[in-house]
């Protein structure tokens, strides 16, 4: 799975808990999940469950703790996938 | 943790303490009962000369019992005086009106437990037996 994919298959998975539409319709690997698409922390809990389903993998506490903006999701993603 | 021990850690008190006693709890799912103090002062203004136990009480009851009880259970001996937590969503189906003095049973069962978010799909019924509230609540230890 490229970049791009990964990128296509966040915008579905944070659309629904985005508050900020201009932020979301800009996203891009630099765009961060609280201070940009304003999801709540709640929230972003439900992101990664939603990026574990999506991708079958499982985020560890570590890597959720990291996990604040689309390119280190990116880079837990590749990571997640690569140890399959 | 006994039933009567998570009760007493529960960090409520009244006239806002919302659990008679558990009868089930395991990591999967907690079931409570509540009965509704006739002389609860919501009752006085809700409705005017009608009272009707209020949406939100019935919300804080389905919270308490099917999601705080059930969340004390999970994180057990972690869970002290200095844990703080938090209500993040709720989305309720009100079907039947809860009257004074009705006994109430919730059913709560857990959707996930991760990252220190409780999810539960939980559900009350009256006396009768009949479901009078269900919807799905979650909370966070903050």
């Amino acid at each position: 799975m490229d970049k791009q994919e990964i990128i296509e298959k966040l915008r579905s998975i944070v659309k629904p808990y985005s508050n900020n539409q201009n932020a979301f319709d800009n996203l891009t690997e630099s765009t961060d999940f609280i201070s940009d698409l304003q999801i709540n922390s709640a929230n972003l809990v439900d992101v990664i469950l939603d990026i574990e389903e999506e991708f079958d993998i499982v985020i560890d506490n570590q890597s959720m703790e990291r996990m604040l903006d689309v390119q280190s999701a990116i880079e837990i993603i590749e990571l997640k996938l690569s140890e399959k | 943790m006994t039933k009567q021990e998570i009760i007493a850690k529960l960090p409520y008190s009244k006239p806002f303490l919302f659990v008679d006693e558990l009868l089930l709890i395991n990591e999967n799912r907690v079931e409570g009962i509540y009965t509704f103090d006739e002389n609860s002062d919501f009752y006085k203004g809700h409705f005017k000369d009608n009272p009707i136990t209020p949406g939100v009480i019935l919300t804080e009851v389905m919270a308490q019992i099917g999601l705080v009880c059930l969340g004390i259970f999970l994180v057990n001996n972690k869970f002290n005086k200095n844990t703080s937590i938090a209500l993040t969503s709720t989305e309720i189906d009100f079907l039947k009106p809860v009257f004074p003095n009705e006994k109430v049973t919730v059913i709560s069962e857990k959707v996930y437990f991760r990252f220190g978010k409780l999810k539960c799909k939980v559900l009350m019924k009256n006396e009768k037996g009949d479901e009078v509230c269900n919807g799905t609540i979650a909370g966070m230890i903050v």
